[in-house]
């Protein structure tokens, strides 16, 4: 039984926390670096999937880029209000390119 | 660097027992190369799917969100939020593709069923946005298993390619170099040896003679 959270503008995330998230707004890249750092960092009672706003990750990316080698937690870029900017499909051609040398999608 | 070595028996039957498991190793690390790959790609196949529909779905979420937010004062909305229901929680398991532990993620909706506020001063909307969030998220959690699980194998499988590489343009050749040398140190001295003897034998003979 772990936990969920999901860093984002302050209207991106009061949906999800009607579902129980645990939001934490932010309003700028600084602040969602600085909230991440804080929250990613293994308690008792872990964070397993930070879902994180793709317009706030942007500038941020070195940041999330390091826990993906790691099994927890997932952070995992959402659309926010403006819908993609395909920061999210450009992180899993990415991976793609590590790991087979070409993009194949 | 190449391998050091004393021109010996001893210690070319040890380089040669050495270059068999660095074969053998080989093998398996390029097989466990190739199946990865393939997992590999069926996983992001899944991933990207998964990901379009997601981003299709939250932008519709988010669109009805706004529209909620319009009907009501935001104010109102806030509140009717802020009290959270019992948090969600997610259930996490681990399993294994070729060695590389990945998680399996479980969504354990909250408890409370319905809404988590009162009919009372909250609009219609608002439940409707609330209602599409609820259906976007086990798509979101299946999203952040596979994601993760694509990231953690793209990890493994460039680590898996580096040990092939080094173990085929690296130890193995480094490893058959030594071999042949010191098989063609050894048969030098062999030659030398037996000259000798030969030498040895004709100065004795003429010194009898």
């Amino acid at each position: 039984m772990y936990k969920i959270a999901v860093i984002g503008g302050p209207d991106s995330v009061a949906g999800f926390r009607a579902l129980g998230l645990d939001a934490y707004p932010v309003q700028d890249a600084q602040e969602a670096r600085r909230t991440l750092r804080e929250i990613a960092r293994p308690t008792d009672d872990p964070y397993v999937i930070i879902y994180l706003e793709e317009t706030l990750a942007a500038p941020i990316l070195d940041e999330v880029r390091r826990y993906d080698a790691q099994p927890t937690p997932a952070i995992i870029l959402i659309p926010g209000r403006d819908g993609p900017i395909g920061i999210g499909q450009e992180a899993l051609r990415q991976a793609v390119e590590k790991a087979v040398g070409t993009n194949i999608l | 660097m190449a391998i050091s070595y004393k021109p010996t028996r001893m210690e070319m039957s040890r380089l040669k027992k050495r270059l068999v498991t660095a074969t053998r190793g080989h093998k398996l690390m390029k097989d466990k190369r190739d199946e990865t790959v393939r997992r590999f790609i069926t996983f992001v196949r899944r991933n990207k799917e998964l990901r379009e529909r997601v981003e299709a779905l939250m932008a519709e979420s988010m669109q009805s969100f706004v529209i909620a937010k319009a009907t009501m004062s935001s104010a109102a909305v806030e509140e009717a939020l802020c009290y959270p229901a019992s948090a969600a929680r997610i259930g996490v398991e681990s399993a294994k593709v070729l060695s590389t532990e990945v998680p399996r993620l479980s969504y354990i909706p909250t408890e409370t069923h319905g809404l988590p506020y009162g009919v009372l001063g909250t609009s219609s909307e608002l439940d409707n946005a609330v209602a599409r969030f609820s259906e976007l998220m086990p798509l979101l959690i299946e999203l952040a298993e596979v994601e993760k699980t694509c990231n953690l194998l793209a990890d493994e499988i460039e680590k898996t390619r580096r040990r092939v590489n080094a173990l085929e343009y690296v130890m193995i050749p480094q490893l058959k170099d030594a071999i042949h040398d010191i098989s063609m140190k050894l048969d030098e001295n062999e030659r030398g040896n037996l000259t000798r003897l030969m030498k040895t034998k004709d100065m004795l003979k003429q010194k009898e003679g």
